[in-house]
């Protein structure tokens, strides 16, 4: 065990007031069971506490889980103190209800992936190790 | 001249601390650089463990203490506190889910607080392999005070025990009956025993078998619980024991969810370490968990000195020949390690 070994970290966190997690839950379990260490955060995360987790567990990537619509103001936000606190090299994917024409500004923005509904989990391990490379 | 990454570290940036964390925790030459550098600046905070069961709410526990070493009585010193939360890795898939920041919400927004989840990546004493060289790290920034939270442990990771100046063993109520308290392990590296849930039925009984179980280990005290009830027994026989240095583990209860008891945690937290001090139990305490950490380190290193001496293909003939019954598993680590050369 005296290897050097890297895992990819992922922090996991329901941003906002809406407290349906399964999603960021079956998300996370499949994660784990593709090898990464998840930091699952749990419900009602502000910006604040979701930046100040991603500081503290030092993760690569950032999953938000947003279901209540409140994405274009929850996840500027992010992205911003984020950057303020250095952590620039952060990877950020979205995953709930995210309307179409949002997604561009979103991307804009700094987002790295968007998963909807019926997302695969393959394909967020796929992407998420990609991003990691 | 820029900073470095060691002396940003020592003076607190956060950033640093949190790449320097991982880069010790990957085990990566960078990291045992800058471990090599903090070394003679670590010594000064104290180490707090809390193991028990999965479920008794340790993360819960932790999150309280953390709280309330945050909000101390007037007048009081005001200490900066570090979690290393530890949760297993699956031995199928080597991922691992770490939820014990979900019971640590109380901290949030605090910057005298740093909580850092880590894996157990394959390690089965209850920490990880480079837990001690985080802890190591925190210390080395200045926190003062570093609880520990071990894996979920049943009756036998006890390796907390010899990282820790205090050691913590939560309990809850329905565990088991007073045989479990007589069993070897994991009630034994406690100094101080805690019953949370202590709202819930059943913590009463928990609490009489915990105290039932210390009153027979430590009979210098001279009373044993009879019927529930104490009762005074003949003079103890003059050992080993020195009943001055004797600590004799508190048995609390405690609610993690209301806070219930944690004043009183925090006390005997206090209480213990005065002992340690006063009693010459820290510098014990100290040089044997360095000397457990070269121990471990030294075992790592053999082994891989070992491992990579010899050929693959050697040690796959060997094997083969373990399991088609031609010798034997021990004459075939004689054979292995003298082909290695050690």
């Amino acid at each position: 065990m005296g290897n050097s070994q890297t895992k990819i970290r992922v922090l996991i966190a329901k941003a906002g007031l809406d407290g349906h997690d399964r999603g960021a839950k079956v998300v996370a379990r499949a994660l784990r069971d593709a090898g990464m260490e998840v930091i699952y955060t749990g419900l009602r995360q502000t910006p604040e506490m979701i930046t100040e987790a991603a500081l503290q567990e030092d993760v690569q990537v950032v999953g938000l889980s947003i279901l209540s619509g409140a994405h274009m103001t929850l996840v500027p936000k992010v992205i911003k103190m984020l950057q303020k606190q250095g952590l620039t090299d952060v990877k950020l994917f979205l995953g709930g209800i995210i309307p179409d024409e949002d997604k561009s500004e979103l991307t804009k923005l700094g987002v790295d992936g968007i998963f909807g509904p019926g997302t695969s989990t393959q394909l967020i391990i796929k992407d998420i190790r990609k991003a990691c490379q | 001249m820029p900073v470095t990454r060691t002396q940003a570290v020592l003076n607190g940036e956060r950033l640093a601390l949190t790449r320097t964390l991982s880069q010790v925790e990957n085990n990566t030459p960078e990291g045992n650089q800058i471990l090599e550098e903090l070394f003679p600046h670590t010594g000064n905070a104290h180490l707090i463990g809390v193991t028990g069961a999965p479920g008794t709410g340790k993360s819960t526990l932790v999150n309280q203490l953390a709280f309330d070493y945050r909000h101390p009585p007037e007048g009081t010193k005001l200490p900066t506190v570090a979690i290393v939360a530890i949760d297993p890795s699956s031995p199928f898939s080597g991922g691992a889910l770490l939820g014990d920041r979900v019971r640590m919400q109380d901290l949030a927004g605090d910057p005298g607080v740093f909580v850092r989840s880590m894996a157990s990546r394959g390690s089965l004493g209850g920490l990880a392999s480079t837990t001690a060289g985080l802890v190591q790290v925190f210390d080395a920034a200045g926190f003062d005070i570093i609880l520990i939270e071990t894996v979920g442990a049943g009756q036998a990771e006890v390796e907390i025990a010899s990282l820790a100046h205090t050691t913590i063993v939560v309990e809850a109520p329905g565990l088991g009956d007073e045989i479990q308290t007589f069993k070897a392990g994991i009630l034994e590296i406690a100094d101080i025993l805690v019953v949370n849930k202590a709202d819930k039925p059943g913590a009463d009984n928990a609490l009489r078998a915990l105290r039932n179980m210390l009153s027979l280990t430590q009979p210098e005290k001279n009373v044993v619980m009879h019927h529930g009830k104490m009762m005074s027994t003949e003079e103890a026989p003059a050992g080993d024991a020195e009943p001055d240095q004797e600590w004799v583990p508190p048995v609390l209860p405690t609610t993690a969810t209301t806070g219930d008891g944690v004043a009183e945690l925090i006390e005997q937290i206090a209480a213990h370490q005065q002992h340690l001090k006063t009693s010459g139990g820290w510098i014990l305490r100290e040089q044997a968990r360095l000397k457990n950490e070269v121990g471990n380190l030294l075992q790592e290193a053999l082994h891989q000195r070992w491992n990579s001496s010899i050929p693959p293909a050697d040690y796959e003939k060997v094997l083969d020949q373990v399991v088609s019954r031609q010798i034997s598993p021990r004459r075939a680590v004689d054979k292995l390690i003298k082909g290695a050369g050690l």
